[in-house]
C-alpha cells in the first residue's frame, strides 16, 4: 500500500510518499506525478515514511526526472540507509539529487 | 510484542497462487512470516521482498502472457540461509541470461529493462535457473 500527500505550491510541488512503491503501487504515483506536474519547477518528493522500492518504483523516478530536469528540478529528501543502498547498486543516487 | 516460543531451527513451506501480479502481496507476506520467525533483520526481509517482486512479476508478466497459470514459492530456513525456489510452467525463460543493464549512465541515457534482475542479483548472495520437466525452476538464497 501506497499513501501520497500531495502539496502544491506555485512552482513548487511536494509528495511525501508512505508505505511501499512497488509493481502495484508504482502506477498510482506516476498517475499523481502526470497529472500535477504541469508548470512545475521544483519536485520534492519526501521519502521518510517510505519502507521500500523495487525496479518499479525506480521506474518512475527516473520518468520523473527526466521531466524535471526539463523543466526545473527534483530532490529527494529523508532517504532511509536502506532504500539509500537500493539507489546505490542501481546508480540511481548518481542521477538523482538526494538531500 | 508478542512473545513466541523458541523458533525451530528449520522450517520450510511452499505455496501456489495464479501468476497475477495482485497476488504478490500475498507471496510477500507468505515467506515474510516465515523470515520473522527466524528473527531476520527489517532489511533483510525489505531485500528478500525485493527479490520476490522482481521475480515473481516477471512471471506473472511474461511466463504465460496472454494467458495465466500458476506459480509456486517454496520458501526454506534454517540457521543462516533462507532458500526461495519460485516453480511456473510458462514459456521456457532464465532471467539470469539477461545482459546487465549499465547503471553508470547518465538520466536521460538509461533504460530500465533488466534493473530488476540486476537488483535481485546484488541482494542476494546465490541464484540459480534450470528448465527441468517443462517448468521454469529459479533458486534463489541469502545468508541470514
Amino acid at each position: 500500500m501506497l499513501n501520497i500527500a500531495k502539496s502544491i505550491d506555485g512552482g513548487a510541488a511536494a509528495f511525501a510518499l508512505e508505505g511501499r512503491l512497488d509493481t502495484v503501487t508504482a502506477p498510482e504515483l506516476e498517475k499523481e506525478l502526470r497529472d500535477s506536474l504541469e508548470g512545475v519547477s521544483a519536485l520534492t518528493l519526501d521519502f521518510e515514511k517510505l519502507d521500500y522500492i523495487s525496479s518499479a518504483g525506480l521506474r518512475v523516478l527516473l520518468s520523473a526526472q527526466k521531466t524535471m530536469s526539463r523543466q526545473g528540478g527534483m530532490k529527494l529528501v529523508h532517504v532511509s540507509g536502506t532504500i539509500m543502498e537500493i539507489l546505490e547498486v542501481t546508480g540511481f543516487s548518481e542521477i538523482l539529487t538526494i538531500e | 510484542m508478542e512473545k513466541q516460543g523458541k523458533p525451530s531451527l528449520f522450517r520450510e513451506s511452499a505455496k501456489t497462487v495464479e501468476a497475477r501480479i495482485e497476488k504478490l502481496g500475498e507471496v510477500q507476506a507468505f515467506v515474510d512470516k516465515l523470515l520473522e520467525c527466524a528473527a531476520c533483520p527489517i532489511k533483510t526481509q525489505m531485500q528478500i521482498d525485493l527479490a520476490i517482486e522482481e521475480i515473481f512479476v516477471n512471471i506473472a508478466q511474461y511466463a504465460y502472457a496472454p494467458e495465466t497459470g500458476e506459480a509456486e514459492i517454496a520458501a526454506s530456513v534454517r540457521p543462516g540461509e533462507v532458500t526461495l525456489r519460485f516453480t511456473d510452467g510458462g514459456v521456457p525463460y532464465d532471467p539470469l541470461a539477461r545482459l546487465d543493464p549499465d547503471v553508470t549512465l547518465p538520466a536521460d541515457e538509461r533504460e530500465i529493462g533488466g534493473l530488476g534482475i540486476y537488483m535481485t542479483k546484488k541482494v542476494m548472495d546465490e541464484l540459480h535457473y534450470e528448465r527441468r520437466d517443462g517448468k521454469n525452476i529459479l533458486t534463489m538464497k541469502k545468508k541470514l
